[in-house]
């Protein structure tokens, strides 16, 4: 059993992350002279979620992190968009990643082979990331203060919406290659984003892709969303995502010591 | 598919507070969902038998309160109800609207023994 908090570990797999012995829930037959009573709660279901989402914004605050929660479907060139960041990021600012997928360690591998260093966590059956996997997954990645780390969730639009990591911002990704109505169609995770990246930009020749018309709805459930066109391979649009990064980063070092001293 | 995990999320909320508040089962379990909270209620309710199955809360009823969304249009200011988050004002055709409620995901109640 993991000593920090007693998890047991039996579902998701978190490199570097040490499980003992499983933990076993047995229903016991207790005798409780009790007679049927009624409680009130009123407590939010996800409230031990959020409780190590506050956790791990503390992390981040203390060390002046800018912590950003990438959320797309499947094959909207996440990953790909990442190692372009990091080069471009290069030596200003540091990268860490914590890499969310059902199972193998691709990614990661991916990330590594840039330099920066990186945590997998496999969900096992789980669909998300959630807020206690990422506080172990940074134990073991143990980010340096004033650097950055991207979190990339499980490829879901649905799920990972719900679940606050304590990131700063969610950046929803979008590939010119999926439909105008997905943030229509999958309107929560839109709606939780601050940033949406319309990825893949240079197959805009080959596609009835309408642009605007895919923003409009992005809007439509997110008023104040911004939206960046982006293309991971080629690089074009790229130092506009790289100063929305800056900026994000800058909010994120406000009254932290390393705030006044990049001054 | 998230709706075992937030089931999971209740059965933990269960077992603390039955040490906190000193009960031993639990029979009925009153939840609030908004229709904006992402939650798909059959799958919740196939999900809440299959994981209080051997708990603390085996065999425990659900009660499940939907509640509705409400919506401020920043535009004109009216409020009024909404299905879907794209949804423009009735009262002007904006879609500049601030959600309300709607995206609550809450145990309101817990029958005990």
């Amino acid at each position: 059993m993991c000593t920090t908090c007693g998890c047991g570990g039996d579902g998701a797999r978190i490199e570097g992350h040490h499980y003992g012995d499983h933990h076993h829930d047995h229903a016991h037959g207790h005798d409780h002279a009790h007679d049927g009573r009624t409680i009130q709660l009123e407590l939010d279901i996800l409230a031990k979620n959020n409780a190590y989402a506050a956790e791990n914004r503390g992390f981040f605050a203390d060390r002046g992190i800018l912590a950003l929660n990438l959320v797309s479907s499947p094959g909207s060139g996440k990953t790909a968009l990442l190692v372009r960041t990091i080069e471009m990021l290069g030596g200003r600012l540091k990268s860490f990643v914590i890499e969310g997928d059902q199972q193998t360690s691709n990614d990661a591998d991916r990330i590594r082979a840039t330099g920066a260093s990186a945590v997998q966590i496999n969900t096992g059956k789980g669909c998300h990331l959630d807020a206690h996997m990422v506080g172990h997954a940074l134990e073991t990645l143990a980010p340096s203060e004033g650097s950055v780390v991207f979190i990339e969730n499980v490829g879901n639009l649905v799920c990972p919406a719900a679940f606050d990591l304590g990131e700063a911002h969610k950046v929803a990704i979008l590939s010119v290659t999926e439909g105008e109505d997905k943030p229509l169609k999958y309107p929560d995770m839109f709606a939780a984003s601050d940033l949406v990246l319309l990825n893949k930009t240079d197959l805009l020749p080959h596609l009835d892709f309408d642009v605007a018309e895919t923003i409009a709805n992005a809007r439509k459930v997110n008023p104040s969303v911004k939206a960046l066109q982006v293309s991971a391979r080629t690089g074009e649009g790229m130092e506009a995502w790289i100063g929305w990064l800056t900026a994000a980063r800058g909010m994120a070092l406000a009254g932290h010591p390393l705030g006044t001293a990049a001054e | 598919m998230h709706e075992m995990s937030i089931c999971e999320n209740i059965l933990d909320v269960l077992k603390e507070q039955a040490r906190a508040q000193n009960f031993g089962t639990v029979k009925r379990v009153s939840l609030e969902i908004g229709p904006l909270a992402g939650v798909e209620i059959e799958a919740l309710k196939f999900g809440f038998d299959v994981v209080m199955r051997n708990s603390l809360a085996d065999g425990a009823a659900l009660d499940i309160i939907e509640t509705q969304a409400r919506a401020t249009c920043l535009d004109c200011g009216a409020s009024a109800a909404i299905a879907e988050r794209y949804d423009p004002c009735q009262q002007c055709g904006s879609h500049n609207l601030k959600v309300t409620s709607g995206e609550e995901m809450r145990i309101k109640e817990l029958e005990v023994n």
